[in-house]
């Protein structure tokens, strides 16, 4: 059991090692590729942390190779088109009408042209690498928490407890729960422990496979805000919808003097923006985290090019400096990547807590 | 920037997806493992429980068998002390029985040797006499020659008769 921890910590010590090699790896050869000597470090960064249109991997003499993926629009015209991001050539040909954008402010994603010539977006519901990887972390993620859930229907409870992986994520469920889900809900806890539960594994997992740097991982998902939007709305909608009588109360006619409820409803207008700007804060938060996370290890990466105009020596030494600094910033976004998830659950478990309170008279009486 | 705004396709599949993974693992995942580590609590806490009783009935047995056999070792102590005092016992009324018997014997010995010793005396006493009143028959045929002599030998007699 030991041995097989020791092991897991291992792994997960390797990622972060060949996630920073990985990343080497694309920019090296971009550099060499592209005519210009300069180094977009900015558009290289926002492009790596960005969505894209196909999964690329890597960048040899100049011929780009990446993982195409399906680009699903409705144009102008409404009809609806499926077709492979290869049909782009990396952005260099147009199809169908449709085109990636190299500026403006729909840089990056497809447009087409309408009547007047300009630039419009279609309803886009391509496949791009971040919805990619987030079916493909959603798959496995449902395997995984689904296998467990197996090996404990197939058992009685007297005959085993489990052990290795399936006691690892009982270990994680557990103190969840204990830890998190109980003392913030209160006696209504079990209602909620399986969404907030797939809250802190969907973002876990996907947090642990952004840190991976090659092709199953390295999306830059949960620090993209589409994602968080979704959760954080996920969380508003389970906060509110089972709130109580007192938590309403609370927010339209809470226990102020008069004055600042009528006629101008000060309190009131103040509880109702606190109501978004919970989740809100929670989407930003991750967001934020996750895509710094991000960004830093790739800027770090990116010195390595940066100083080889400077001079050899200055550009071995301040490589290794790069390579120890990446390593030392993996290691704080595994760190991260539990800590956000954990905050996240904890933060909806608190607001979920919130919306459970029973009137004051009820808690004195209990007391 | 492209980077705040959240973008239309990828909330999308957001929502697909974390729909799927929410709807599949609340529905199928969690309440399963869940369900089962409680009830596992539950068994260990009835285990526990049962444990602890056996425990406590072992233990019970244990005092039992200690009393039982503090029991029997005193009834022992008791046995071994009535039994030395009934030995006690007869070798007392043996002795005593056996003190009483030698009386007797002694005393039918002595009683015998009291018989014997009268009977000898008697027979001594009749000898001597025979053997006096042959002495004196002899010396009076020869005293009772002078007249004198008589009446002296009578005059004692008398005398001696008067005083006593």
């Amino acid at each position: 059991m030991k041995i097989r921890i020791k092991y897991t910590v291992l792994c997960l010590f390797l990622f972060a090692g060949m996630s920073m090699a990985a990343q080497e790896i694309p920019v090296e050869t971009e550099h060499h590729s592209e005519p210009k000597k300069d180094l977009n470090v900015t558009e290289l960064i926002l492009d790596h942390v960005g969505d894209a249109y196909d999964w690329h991997i890597a960048t040899v003499d100049g011929h780009s190779i990446s993982i195409p993926l399906p680009v699903i629009v409705r144009g102008s015209d409404g009809v609806w088109r499926c077709f492979l991001s290869s049909r782009f050539e990396h952005g260099h040909a147009d199809y169908k009408g449709f085109s990636i954008a190299h500026e403006g402010k729909y840089k990056g994603k497809i447009v087409e042209k309408n009547v007047s010539g300009e630039e419009v977006r279609p309803l886009d519901l391509s496949l791009t690498k971040n919805a990619f990887s987030l079916i493909m972390g959603s798959t496995i993620l449902i395997i995984l928490i689904m296998s467990c859930a197996a090996w404990y229907k197939k058992r009685k409870v007297e005959e085993a407890s489990p052990k290795g992986f399936i006691a690892m994520i009982e270990m994680l469920i557990m103190s969840i729960v204990d830890d998190v889900v109980k003392p913030c809900i209160g006696k209504n806890y079990k209602r909620y422990a399986p969404y907030l539960l797939t809250v802190f594994f969907f973002i876990f997992f996907n947090n642990l496979l952004g840190i991976i740097p090659i092709f199953p991982g390295g999306a830059n998902v949960t620090g993209n805000i589409a994602v968080t939007c979704v959760l954080a709305v996920f969380t508003f909608i389970v906060v509110n919808s089972f709130g109580t009588k007192e938590y309403w109360k609370e927010i339209f006619w809470p226990d102020v003097p008069t004055w600042l409820k009528v006629p101008v409803p000060i309190m009131p207008a103040i509880e109702v923006v606190g109501m978004f700007t919970k989740p809100f804060a929670l989407m930003i938060r991750l967001f934020a985290n996750i895509l710094a996370g991000h960004a830093i290890v790739l800027g770090l990466t990116c010195v390595i090019f940066i100083t080889v105009g400077l001079g050899a020596a200055m550009n071995v030494g301040m490589s290794v400096l790069s390579v120890v600094m990446t390593i030392f910033i993996d290691f704080v976004e595994l760190l991260v990547a539990f800590i956000q998830a954990y905050v996240f659950t904890l933060l909806s478990a608190v607001f979920i807590g919130l919306s459970q309170v029973e009137a004051h008279g009820n808690k004195q009486l209990h007391k | 920037m492209s980077l705040l705004t959240p973008d239309l396709g990828l909330l999308f599949w957001m929502l697909f997806s974390f729909g799927v993974v929410f709807f599949v693992l609340a529905k199928f995942g969690f309440p399963i493992i869940l369900k089962m580590v409680e009830e596992r609590k539950a068994f260990i806490d009835k285990s526990l429980e049962a444990a602890t009783q056996a425990n406590e009935r072992l233990a019970g047995i244990q005092q039992e068998g200690e009393r039982i056999l503090k029991h029997a070792r005193e009834e022992e102590i008791r046995i071994l002390k009535e039994a030395e005092e009934i030995r006690n016992k007869i070798v007392e009324e043996a002795k005593g029985q056996a003190g009483i018997e030698a009386g007797k014997l002694i005393e039918e010995a002595k009683n015998a040797i009291r018989k014997e010793k009268e009977m000898a005396l008697r027979d001594l006493r009749n000898q001597m006499a025979v053997l006096s009143i042959g002495i004196a028959e002899k010396i009076l045929r020869r005293n009772l020659d002078n007249q004198s002599a008589q009446r002296e030998l009578v005059n004692r007699l008398i005398e001696e008769a008067q005083k006593n």
